[in-house]
């Protein structure tokens, strides 16, 4: 079975590729809950009748062909810390982390599959793509559904749909989401009317990482809030296409800042390289906001395309529990702090200044008036 | 301090802000592990609240929880009541959406787009609800069939019939 060391030891391919969109869209996550028939669910069951439901649902999803090879494992032989991993990863889920025996998680070996079994409903099933890639990720995610369908019966009514403990959920149980990077909007105080506007037709907004519209890191989740009455692909095709959206106006905000307050834009980008790359304490909120602008940076051409990717995996990596994972010990605030500005200033340490970049990259662009035969 | 569900000493302490009122619980080591409770950060205090109320099924005195004054409708399957649910606004198993499908009709008003499901159907239950509506339908064709004297037609809705109710889905 695979180990926690070799499931984390990489970071998933939806960490490091959104960038989709012109990068505002970093992943697309797919919920599904489902619940077997009979059954008490998870949280008004016995604990014998936990075990029992676990007992039938983990051979059935270790069966699977996609998860073949899976980590996994019940959740009271995790530690702490291990366990946060995986929420600071988004695999397992907060309130599922906080549990123990007779719930377990098991996640695809490149995590672009992750099963959490007795959490709130029995079966809470998950697939993340990087960018704009929600049917991909529900077609996906749905096959792995049929395929357990053969083995498990799953609590359906042909009236309310698959049956779930909270019914919020009820119907299709999908919970469709992408996290965006909305720097842009941000800057030009354009976000408030944009989430207001996604609120309005009925989708969930929320910032990723603080409370409501102020949002650390500038990362918002949208997802849909209504699981009844509509069918999965109606629900995701509204999704995707406010997302493109989003991530327009997001596209348009950047340009139009470039064009109106250009030097305001390369100094919110130049302090950000000056800080990440030379500072010795840094609390997870500077660096977030900071990372936030060098990946915005790298979007604009300040710095070459893969630093997009740079922040999106430090992003994951400056967090508490990644940071005790990767120095093997708990830590005090004091040493998250110099140990997150170390693995900062690392990833970037070969990162070129942008003034060389973009006078470098201004002189081959710039037709040159002495030899018109260049243009 | 004590246990919230026993008499025992309280090990494990949860605060939580639910609608906006800060609720405390405690529990002693048993109790904390019945409700699959090992790390109290994070942990969504309704889920606990739901399993773990006095005369809950996850409880010393629980198991017969003895009828909740006022109304007597209980879920046959997991034993779940009308006051549990108006406590928690969740549901013990998938046939308390039966047990309290009145409850269940105000809920749902306003909650998403719709009442009523449109979406996937799990497959083995379509091919089942495929195969008895075609069942029911070969049967009343038997009938006319008998009624009408078509002896030989009958025979061979007979056989259909017989095959369609072998083939388990
Ligand atoms: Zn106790
Ligand atoms: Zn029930």
């Amino acid at each position: 079975m695979m180990r926690f060391s070799t499931l984390i030891k990489h970071p998933a391919d939806w960490m490091t590729g959104g960038q989709g969109e012109h990068g505002a869209v970093l992943t697309s996550r797919i919920r599904l809950a489902r619940n077997l028939r009979r059954h008490p669910f998870p949280g008004w069951a016995r604990r014998e009748q936990r075990a029992a439901a676990l007992d039938l649902m983990r051979p059935a999803v270790e069966a699977l062909p996609a998860m073949k090879g899976a980590f996994s494992h019940e959740l009271g032989d995790l530690t702490s810390v291990q366990k946060q991993v995986l929420v600071e990863r988004h695999l397992i889920s907060r309130e599922h982390a906080a549990r123990g025996d007779g719930s377990a998680a098991v996640i695809e070996r490149r995590q672009t599959f992750s099963l959490m079994l007795n959490e709130e409903d029995h079966l809470r099933m998950q697939a993340i793509r990087p960018g704009l890639q929600l049917s991909a990720a529900f077609t996906a995610l749905s096959e792995l559904d049929t395929e357990l369908e053969t083995s498990l019966e799953f609590a359906f009514d042909p009236t309310l749909g698959y049956l779930t403990t909270c019914p919020t959920n009820l119907g299709t149980g999908l919970r469709a989401s992408a996290m965006l990077h909305l720097p842009g909007l941000v800057l030009s105080d354009q976000i408030s009317q944009v989430l207001q506007a996604v609120n309005k037709i009925g989708l969930a907004v929320r910032g990723l990482y603080g409370e409501g519209t102020e949002s650390l890191g500038n990362l918002y989740q949208i997802s849909n809030q209504s699981t009844l009455g509509e069918s999965e692909e109606t629900i995701i095709r509204r999704l995707e296409r406010v997302i493109s959206q989003v991530a327009n106006h997001e596209q348009n905000a950047r340009e139009k800042l470039l064009e109106d307050d250009p030097e305001m834009v390369a100094d919110k980008i130049g302090r950000a390289y000056g800080v990440l790359r030379y500072s010795h304490i840094i609390d997870s909120k500077e660096a977030l906001n900071h990372l936030s602008l060098l990946r915005l940076g790298g979007t604009l051409g300040f710095f070459a395309p893969q630093t997009v990717m740079v922040c999106d995996s430090l992003l994951m990596d400056i967090q508490p529990a990644h940071l005790q994972l990767h120095s093997g010990r708990k830590l005090s605030p004091e040493e998250r702090d110099s140990i997150r500005a170390e693995i900062v200033r690392s990833r970037l340490h070969s990162l070129e200044s942008p003034d060389n970049r973009m006078s470098s990259k201004d002189e081959k662009n710039l037709p040159n008036p002495s030899n018109p035969g260049d243009s | 301090m004590k246990c919230d569900f026993c008499d025992q000493k309280a090990t494990v302490f949860l605060t939580q802000l639910v609608e906006g009122q800060m609720k405390k619980v405690c529990l002693c080591d048993s109790c904390a592990k019945e409700r699959g409770v090992t790390d109290p950060t994070g942990f969504s205090l309704a889920d606990l609240l739901l399993g773990g109320l006095p005369g809950g099924p996850g409880t010393a005195a629980g198991g017969g929880s003895p009828a909740a004054p006022g109304n007597g409708r209980k879920c046959p399957t997991c034993g779940f009541t009308l006051d549990d649910l108006k406590r928690v606004r969740r549901f013990g198993c998938s046939d308390c959406y039966a047990t309290f499908s009145e409850e269940v009709g105000q809920m749902l008003r306003g909650m998403h787009k719709g009442t009523s499901h449109i979406g996937k159907v799990p497959e083995g239950l379509m091919a089942t609800q495929f195969r008895n509506q075609r069942l029911e339908e070969l049967r009343s064709r038997l009938d006319q069939a008998i009624t009408s004297e078509s002896y030989e037609e009958a025979a061979g809705i007979r056989d259909e019939i017989h095959n369609l109710s072998e083939t388990k889905p």
